[in-house]
């Protein structure tokens, strides 16, 4: 052990030059990579906190990323069809096509919520699947961080070792994590709640709070001024403690809705840089959680 | 535990709204009984927790955890997409449209007045097995489909090459490889038009490779048959034409993004035929055998608060190109018909350049306005002995475009556009277009 301790020290500025680069979609999946990469990885983040993930530009510098990455971390799912096809076809990099060793979605090791039992454009952005916003639960994201740690092993076998130790005491804070959150958030069970968009589906099942309702009229549709009106009305007959929405959506429609109903409009931080707070993944959770707690009875 | 708040509910439906007394009775009791509940939910959370919290060995509960059947594009059958896409057109009454002093290219599909539809498009793309991917596009009008693309791409190579083979549009400049739906107008380019009557497509092989860099590096190559305008189809072995282009890429912050490329485009023409009007005003038929060399450089510049397009955003696209050609020109013999050709053939030089401007803003969500500058220069054209039958022109086409388009969603796009016309000489002409473009299936995602 020791031995090799050495020779680890040794060998770090070579390393520290050939570290492996992973491609993150969304900033979540940075925020994990770098938690089990350590300095093992030199991890780039396409998205950031405030782009919406379904829309994203195929940008000339995602591809020129795309191109050196030895490992790609999506969530799958179709979130990101309308973008990172572009980028795997344009980029010339073999080994992170799907169904190579270096491409990864995160929602294969997940079970999905909400798969559509009507797979029709009429109904929207529908994701054939299942709702892919997954991380706003953490049991998922530690379902993902056991995946990726093997995927990483499996894709750098030279640190193996070191991916399943970090993997695992990533996985050891976690679990503790959850456990404090889990408590803390005992009061939010029941909550009722008016979301703009199915984004917080998971994290709403995690805490047995209830989704009263959408202001989308559809995934993906843009709230109408005459939709807002009937969900404020839907709102009195069942009245939300809140109304939640991610960072990177707009505004207007929940503060709105949220002065209607006299509640307040929470702007959760969605993923990890969507608040000053949610600097990482525990960040992202602790903020969530205090922000719904000051909204709860 | 969603018991106490229908229960809740229903009562309070139950009850008409003026027994406040009894309602605030109504309403101790609940609390009552969901802070039981409550306290109840908490316990089982406990336990709950305890039995998480216990060292569950990690490989267990990987396994616990139901894997995903599919992944995304993990299917058999191509992604399908069908483009329906559709006109009003207002405009004047003009029998021949032509731009002034440029050879017209191609046949290209005037807009006719009215109603009128345009091309269907059927696209389908797959992989084909783990080192290839497919692509077709079929462009369907009455009587009359044309392959728009046929093609494979390598997926397998890796170093950031890939070789694509079949029919394709050119990687040249930056609209050519869009199809009419994606265009951010309801019609195409003065410039494109005049150098390619649509786009450049070729039946060869190109080959890209992207630099392992931070900045966006991008260079490929193409060698075709070039039966293309500006060039010709020919029965002869070889390539008739070949292509090289560049192309640079990044970001500027979070908010900023842009491409920029320089091309060229090397063709060979063979009594390429072209109608043009004669120094009687009469119609005169024309075949041109030589080279073709365009250069076209292109600059795309996006903004976006933070990135996030979904709200606002701006893009800026600015094509401009220099063609020269050099070679032999026949003027057919119209005399029979009052013309002045007397079917001579000698030397024939262009030089002629132009380009187009373009900026498109989101306002806000579904809404885009966008304005468009066309402008060519019909620079220097040598007709050599036919001079004394076909006049050169000095004028200077351009074109004013303002459109305003409506996206309920990605696939659907409804546009309303208009334009002031000075391409042809001595006509003015104020254009509107009320354009449709849907898109049914799997409708792939659109390059930056």
């Amino acid at each position: 052990m020791k031995r090799r301790l050495v020779f680890l020290i040794l060998w770090l500025p070579v390393y520290a030059h050939a570290a492996l680069n992973v491609f993150a979609c969304e900033p979540e999946w940075a925020a994990l990579a770098g938690e089990i990469g350590g300095t093992d990885v030199s991890v780039f983040a396409a998205t950031t906190a405030l782009q919406d993930p379904h829309r994203i530009e195929a940008r000339p510098s995602l591809i020129a990323q795309m191109r050196r990455a030895g490992l790609v971390v999506c969530t799958g799912a179709e979130l990101e069809i309308g973008w990172l096809p572009v980028l795997l076809r344009e980029a010339g990099n073999a080994g992170v096509q799907p169904g190579r060793r270096g491409y990864f979605e995160a929602t294969q090791s997940v079970s999905l919520l909400d798969k559509p039992a009507r797979l029709d454009r009429a109904e929207g952005d529908v994701h054939a699947q299942g709702n892919p916003h997954i991380h706003t639960d953490p049991r998922n994201i530690l379902r993902v961080s056991e995946a990726l740690a093997a995927r990483l092993a499996e894709v750098d076998p030279a640190n193996a070792a070191a991916y399943r130790a970090r993997g695992q005491a990533f996985a050891a804070r976690w679990n503790a994590a959850l456990a404090r959150w889990q408590t803390r958030a005992a009061p939010l069970a029941g909550m009722p709640v008016a979301v703009q968009h199915p984004s917080f589906r998971y994290l709403l099942d995690w805490l047995g709070m209830r989704t009263v309702a959408t202001l989308e009229p559809k995934p993906g549709v843009e709230p109408s001024v005459g939709h807002l009106a009937q969900v404020a009305a839907q709102l009195q007959a069942t009245p939300a403690k809140a109304v939640l929405r991610a960072v990177y959506q707009s505004p207007r429609p929940a503060d709105w809705l949220a002065r209607r109903a006299g509640i307040p409009a929470l702007a959760l931080p969605y993923t990890v840089g969507g608040s000053a707070r949610a600097s990482d993944l525990f960040g992202l959770f602790d903020d969530t959680l205090d922000q719904l707690l000051k909204a709860a009875p | 535990m969603l018991r106490p708040a229908i229960l809740a509910t229903a009562l309070a439906a139950a009850f008409p709204v003026s027994a406040d007394a009894d309602l605030d009775a109504l309403r101790a009791e609940l609390k009552e009984m969901k802070s039981t509940y409550e306290a109840r939910i908490r316990a089982l959370e406990a336990r709950l927790q305890q039995a998480e919290a216990a060292p569950a060995p990690i490989a267990a509960q990987a396994d616990a955890s139901p894997q995903q059947s599919t992944a995304a594009g993990n299917r058999f059958n191509p992604d399908i997409s069908l483009i329906l896409q559709g006109k009003y057109a207002h405009l004047d009454d003009i029998e021949h449209r032509q731009i002034s002093g440029f050879l017209p290219a191609g046949h290209g599909h005037g807009t006719p007045r009215g109603f009128s539809l345009d091309h269907t498009e059927l696209v389908m793309s797959a992989s084909i097995d783990p080192y290839f991917r497919g692509y077709f596009n079929l462009a369907l009008l009455d009587e009359e489909v044309a392959i728009e693309e046929a093609w494979f791409q390598t997926t397998a190579l890796g170093h950031g090459v890939s070789l694509k083979g079949g029919r394709f549009l050119s990687g040249l400049g930056y609209q050519n490889q869009q199809h009419p739906h994606a265009w951010d107008f309801a019609d195409n380019a003065l410039m494109y038009r005049a150098l390619f009557g649509e786009a450049y497509g070729n039946d060869g092989v190109q080959l890209k490779w992207v630099a392992p860099t931070d900045l966006f590096m991008e260079f490929g190559v193409e060698a075709g048959r070039g039966a293309g305008f500006p060039g010709t189809d020919r029965d002869r072995n070889g390539a008739g034409s070949y292509a090289l282009f560049g192309h640079l890429g990044g970001d500027a912050g979070a908010s900023h993004s842009w491409r920029a490329g320089l091309s060229y485009l090397h063709s060979k023409a063979h009594e390429r035929d072209s109608e043009l009007e004669d120094i009687d005003g009469m119609h005169a038929k024309t075949l041109f055998s030589g080279k073709s060399t365009t250069w076209v450089a292109d600059l795309v510049w996006k903004w976006a608060p933070d990135g996030n397009a979904a709200e606002r955003n701006f893009k800026f696209a600015a094509e401009y190109f220099r063609r020269s050609e050099r070679g032999s020109l026949l003027c057919e013999d119209n005399t029979g018909a009052g013309g002045a050709c007397d079917g001579s053939d000698d030397a024939y030089r262009s030089r002629q350049s132009g380009f187009y401007a373009q900026g498109v803003y989101q306002f806000m969500p579904r809404w885009r306005t966008g304005y468009r500058y066309d402008r060519l220069d019909p620079g220097t054209v040598d007709f050599g002995a036919n001079s004394a039958f076909l006049p050169v022109s000095e004028y200077k086409p351009a074109r004013h475009s303002l459109m305003l388009d409506y996206s309920p969603s990605e696939f659907s796009r409804l546009r309303l556009q208009y334009s002031q016309d000075k391409s042809m000489e001595n006509a003015r002409e104020n254009q509107w277009l009320v354009q449709y473009i849907h898109s049914l299936g799997a409708h792939g995602a659109h390059a930056f």
